[in-house]
């Protein structure tokens, strides 16, 4: 697809959202039998599907940590996810987003409870349409609670970008291919930034107003994260005082 | 009561002192550290719903074996860490080169945390009256969170399931759940066991499988009726006479041994 002449026209965005508003969400808990944790996330065009592993053994044995377990991240696209088949294995792009992402999440994990130990978490990018890093490391966060796996708590991401001289959270494609800045944003629920990257530029104003809206975006993504938490146990413990 | 679902980072309460299991604290307040359920009285302590089993001093767990290594049986126990079992730990003095006509790969054993090092180097005992060589009925699994409930308030939801089923039920800290007795009354435990774990954090579990129990028992009885005829009564209440009456002996006595076993813990943990 080529340029669209206007990106932004009267404020409403290609896809008819507004510049603060984010693509729906579809969350999905305990997909993955096989998996301790598992959750499929849809984030606009976005589908992913992340599983969590562990505390399990470490093989190979020499990447153990004797004092804590070792996080491993891996961030895979489907050779069917992009519109060109992707050649499936990892490559460069898929490694850097597999560190960044496990970065934004080791903080939070109580890592030290569970010396000489391995979490694995898988992410399956099924369907990509920008913002796929953010979609992973909110789907890894859920599948991480689901797995039991102790945290201080959830982590929340999304991207907030400039387009047509116009800031606007989470970009969809066409908005990250034609824009003139893209930027993910991990946090936590309390505002600790556990990721941040920029493609592109941004003036410092822009910036600042750009980490605003991106605080207010992971804020409701994560309401919409622990509600999804809630509803696999939704015949919930009501009054459950007779044991 | 104070009971309710919480996610890792909900804020539990201000009063750093009471906080137990499933929290951290953070500047004197109090935040749940995984996906559970909360209880807030006496103390704060989070039960989360799922993950794996972290070996202690002193959990009975049923273990299989993996390997037999020089002077150790290495046995998987369902956790991150592999528990050994030094040929010292073996209730009578064996060499190291008969190990394996005692205890082999692949057998299960019932089986004691004596040691968990801070490196994790979990140590299991078979010196203990609770422990055995499993030889025959079934293993099936849970998950390790969910073992309190499967044994209920004080033991109620396990002598129940025993009781109902006359099975010998056994159950690993691990979540592994060792049942023996005969091949009806087993399927039903495993029917039963599996249901309490699907359906844990739903109120009113004991009545629930109570009510299973009978329910299902209830069209068993329908189903052997036909096969007495069909045998002749005599033999068959004959057979069923010699073969009830060892087991419940050995129930009694599976109870007696019990009530400084797993009993203790549980009443440990409803405390």
């Amino acid at each position: 697809m080529s340029k669209p002449e206007k990106l932004i026209a009267d404020g409403i965005r290609l896809d008819g959202r507004k510049p603060d508003e984010l693509r729906p969400i579809k969350i999905k808990v305990g997909v993955l039998n096989r998996a301790d944790g598992s959750c499929y996330f849809e984030f606009g065009g976005n589908k992913v599907i992340a599983a969590v592993y562990g505390p399990r053994e470490v093989h190979p044995r020499h990447m153990q940590k004797s004092t804590s377990a070792v996080v491993r991240y891996r961030y895979n696209m489907a050779s069917f996810s992009v519109e060109e088949r992707k050649r499936p294995g990892p490559d460069r792009r898929s490694i850097e987003v597999s560190k960044v992402s496990r970065e934004a999440l080791e903080p939070v994990i109580f890592q030290e409870y569970f010396p000489r130990s391995a979490i694995d978490i898988f992410v399956e990018i099924l369907q990509a349409d920008a913002g796929t890093r953010t979609a992973g490391i909110n789907a890894a966060s859920i599948a991480l609670a689901d797995a039991g796996i102790p945290m201080k708590s959830l982590v929340s991401a999304c991207a907030v970008g400039k387009v047509d001289d116009t800031l606007v959270l989470d970009l969809n494609k066409d908005e990250d291919n034609y824009g003139q800045a893209d930027m993910p944003i991990a946090m936590t629920p309390d505002g600790n930034i556990t990721l941040l990257q920029m493609d592109g530029h941004l003036s410092r104003d822009e910036f600042r107003e750009g980490l605003e809206m991106a605080k207010k975006g992971c804020t409701a993504i994560y309401e919409m994260q622990k509600s999804a938490l809630m509803e696999k146990y939704s015949s919930q413990i009501e009054g459950d005082n007779s044991e | 009561m104070d009971k309710k679902l919480v996610i890792p980072g909900d804020f539990l309460s201000d009063e750093a002192k009471l906080a137990e299991e499933g929290t951290y604290v953070e500047e004197g307040k109090v935040y749940s550290s995984v996906f559970g359920i909360a209880s807030l009285k006496n103390h704060i302590r989070v039960v989360p719903l799922s993950g794996k089993y972290i070996p202690r001093p002193g959990d009975l767990v049923i273990g299989t074996v993996t390997e037999v290594a020089f002077s150790n049986w290495i046995v998987d126990i369902r956790s991150p860490y592999e528990g050994l079992l030094h040929i010292s730990e073996f209730p009578r003095r064996i060499e190291s080169t008969e190990m394996s006509r005692f205890i082999k790969t692949g057998d299960s054993i019932m089986t004691i945390v004596k040691d968990v090092d801070a490196r994790m180097k979990v140590e299991l005992t078979l010196n203990d009256q609770r422990t055995r060589i499993i030889k025959e009925g079934r293993i099936v699994e849970v998950t390790p969170s969910k073992v309190p409930r499967l044994i209920g308030r004080g033991g109620s939801m396990i002598a129940m399931l025993k009781n109902e089923t006359k099975c010998n039920i056994f159950i690993g800290q691990n979540g592994k759940v060792w049942i023996s007795g005969k091949d009806k009354g087993m399927d039903l435990a495993v029917r039963a066991i599996l249901k309490i774990e699907r359906e844990t954090h739903i109120s009113g579990l004991t009545e629930r499988i109570a009510g299973f129990l009978k329910e299902e028992k209830g069209e068993k009885l329908k189903e052997k009726e036909p096969e007495v005829i069909e045998e002749g009564k005599e033999e068959k209440e004959l057979d069923e006479a010699v073969k009830e009456e060892p087991i419940s002996q050995e129930e009694e006595k599976v109870q007696e041994e019990k009530q400084g076993g797993i009993l203790d813990e549980l009443l440990g943990d409803d405390k």
